[in-house]
């Protein structure tokens, strides 16, 4: 018991931070119906900064995370300026690809600035407490609640404020939406700085947890925050967070129950055969389509 | 409305000229740079939109050779002859020989590709699967299966076989297609390809996350050579057969063209066999090139590099993939002095291109080459596969 306990710990720390990434995912999808295949890599660059907050400059955990938050929001607006927005206009697929494009440009720029892995000393002193054999470290605690309390924030903004009705606007219709006084450009300009700044904040998140950085982290977690995406229903922002939860706990408990390596194998089985039963992801909504 | 102020209004028009003059300086570079190859192509009628040699104003030699179908034949026999005697006679420098090769198993790649991503409008991520499942069917069957002595004759067969055994899996990967598009599709097709990485990974037989060793050196120029026209003769075909027009018209719209009774199952799971063969026969080319493979060669990231050379050329052109996958080769091999800022500017041009030319270079485009005007003007265009009332197979 106290065994399921300590992995259902783990299951909700590693879901968190695919929740906050998947959540870049989703907002970008739901607003712009482009896949920000370069998303995964804000997130890899997120956990640099924080590298260069904490062991250049030294900085503490909170100003480095938030340096971490703007940096990467930055470069969210700055990517979105410049390479997708010539691109609204174009095929789906040429802003996609674009993306990916970006992606791998931010991984190998990366990779020729810093060649080797990187170890980020600790920002924090790390307790841990015993609950009844439990071991509960403060640092897990910490990501827990900081990445709960971004998510309720953001869901606070989108369902309760002007901003956020300006999103479910022009993600309902981006042809009316700007009639009825909507500026568009603006809005998508801090979509994706408020997508991007959770990337950042899950780099600086994922960097505490597990503190050596490589330029190519966020490949492999960016997918896989896209799928738990998908499995939410992608544009669906509650969505993106039980997502991000499912893939956590598929993953930890293959992880638990059979041999590391099948992880990967495991959990992406469980994925398809998840699609084949709901194929427009759990709060997605099937659209129909009209000829 | 907020009416403009004077100065305002001039800002406004010395901006505009200052852009068209830009633009003028930027078109007469780009004529004097490109004006003798469009000159070239016009006398050939290669880009023949009236004009050129084709129409019959002015008929020149070369737009003659260029249109004539004996051509292509006579090319053929030639690139084959060639083919040969450059390993041979050494006749090129070896590293050069090897960069001709992995250009075309790229081109393989990239057109197998552009069937499902390109023809059909899929987004298809995990193309480096089909291309594992070839390279790991075949090195299997030399390296273990087959008698050595044997390996050069039997080669042709480890070839198709790990080509075939794709296929299968390309089928598999098919039916999930029926049901979704789009993004979801995109993720059935990479989850696939980390199945399939994951798989070999962890299959201790065929060594596991180490990869497999000992794949004697098979792949020769004129194998390589063999495969590529095939590849391009067989996919250029299907694309103007009636199941390849099956296969646009799903693109456009996919119910529209199930009401016009297109057998839109049969022609998805076509197109995707006729693509997943042609990955695995890459990947066992690649296989016994290398001579060394392991799962991690065929991750997420190589099917990326696919991607980017089916957009690079233009989705939905045959040239255009050749295009895109012998400049990506070429430039990525001809910047190896830059180290790994290669790896940086190739990403950046991509971006470029995207940008400015959001289909890609050749989107949608063909060259008019070996075919006369009359070839391609007047003919009519077979209809597509047409499901039979009971709904059975469609008659082809």
């Amino acid at each position: 018991m106290t065994y399921f306990f300590q992995q259902a710990l783990n299951v909700i720390q590693l879901g968190s931070i695919y929740a906050l990434i998947a959540l870049g995912y989703t907002m970008v999808y739901g607003i712009l119906t482009m896949i920000n295949f370069a998303h995964g890599d804000l997130f890899m660059v997120g956990a640099f900064v924080c590298f260069m907050a904490a062991a250049w400059l030294g900085l503490p955990f909170v100003p480095a995370l938030m340096l971490s938050m703007f940096a990467i929001a930055l470069l969210g607006v700055v990517i979105e300026r410049l390479a997708y927005k010539p691109l609204r206009q174009a095929p789906r697929v040429s802003a996609i690809i674009t993306a990916l494009g970006v992606g791998l440009f931010l991984e190998n720029f990366t990779l020729a600035l810093s060649p080797y892995p990187k170890q980020i000393p600790p920002l924090m002193a790390n307790q841990v407490w015993h609950f009844g054999g439990v071991a509960v470290s403060s640092l897990q605690l910490l990501i827990i609640a900081l990445s709960l309390a971004l998510m309720f924030m953001l869901d606070f903004i989108v369902r309760r404020t002007m901003l956020g009705m300006a999103m479910r606007a022009i993600s309902c219709d981006r042809a009316t939406a700007p009639l009825m006084g909507v500026p568009v450009d603006r809005v998508i300009s801090i979509t994706f700085a408020i997508g991007a700044g959770l990337g950042g904040a899950a780099g600086t998140l994922y960097a505490l947890a597990y503190p050596v950085i490589d330029p190519y982290m966020g490949v492999m977690v960016g997918w896989k925050a896209f799928i738990s995406a998908v499995v939410g229903g992608i544009g669906s922002i509650r969505g993106a967070m039980i997502g991000g939860f499912i893939l956590g706990a598929v993953e930890i408990m293959t992880a638990a129950l059979l041999p590391s390596t099948y992880r990967d194998l495991i959990s992406f089985a469980l994925l398809l055969v998840l699609l084949i039963f709901r194929p427009y992801g759990i709060l997605g909504k099937p659209h129909t389509q009209k000829v | 409305m907020r009416r403009e102020t004077k100065v305002r209004q001039r800002v406004r028009i010395h901006k505009c000229m200052r852009f068209l003059r830009n633009r003028t300086i930027a078109a007469g570079i780009a004529e004097r740079l490109l004006g003798p190859m469009r000159r070239l192509c016009k006398a050939c009628g290669i880009f023949s939109r009236g004009g050129g040699a084709n129409a019959g104003d002015r008929p020149s030699l070369w737009g003659w050779i260029f249109s004539c179908r004996w051509t292509a034949v006579v090319l053929l026999a030639l690139g084959f002859a060639a083919s040969f005697a450059i390993p041979r006679f050494n006749l090129v420098n070896p590293y050069y020989q090897l960069i001709l090769m992995y250009v075309c198993i790229n081109i393989i790649l990239a057109i197998s590709l552009n069937l499902v991503n390109g023809y059909m409008g899929e987004f298809s991520v995990g193309h480096a699967g089909f291309m594992a499942v070839g390279a790991y069917v075949s090195a299997i069957l030399t390296v273990k299966v087959l008698p050595a002595g044997l390996g050069q004759v039997m080669f042709p067969l480890a070839v198709a076989a790990g080509g075939a055994v794709a296929a299968l899996v390309g089928l598999v990967v098919a039916i999930p297609s029926f049901k979704t598009r789009g993004d979801y599709l995109a993720i059935v097709t990479l989850a696939f390809n980390m199945i399939v990485k994951s798989l070999f990974e962890n299959i201790d037989a065929v060594g596991g996350p180490r990869g497999l060793l000992g794949i004697s050196k098979l792949t020769t120029l004129p194998w390589v050579f063999v495969w590529t026209i095939l590849s391009v003769w067989i996919i250029r075909n299907f694309v103007y057969s009636r199941f390849g027009r099956g296969v646009l018209s799903i693109r456009e719209d996919e119910i529209a063209s199930d009401m016009m009774s297109v057998n839109t199952r049969h022609v998805k799971m076509l197109a995707f066999v006729v693509s997943s063969f042609f990955a695995g026969v890459a990947g066992a080319l690649y296989a016994h090139l290398m001579q060394f493979i392991n799962p991690r060669m065929f991750d997420i990231l190589k099917s990326t590099d696919i991607l980017v050379m089916v957009y690079l050329g233009g989705i939905g052109s045959i040239a255009g993939s050749i295009l895109g996958a012998s400049i990506y080769t070429v430039l990525l091999e001809a910047l190896r002095p830059l180290g790994i800022w290669r790896m940086v500017f190739m990403p950046l041009v991509l971006v470029l291109v995207m940008i400015f030319r959001p289909r890609g270079i050749m989107g949608f485009r063909e060259f008019r080459l070996f075919m006369r005007r009359e070839d391609y003007e007047d003919r009519p265009l077979p209809a597509p596969p047409i499901a039979s009332q009971d709904g059975g197979e469609a008659p082809t």
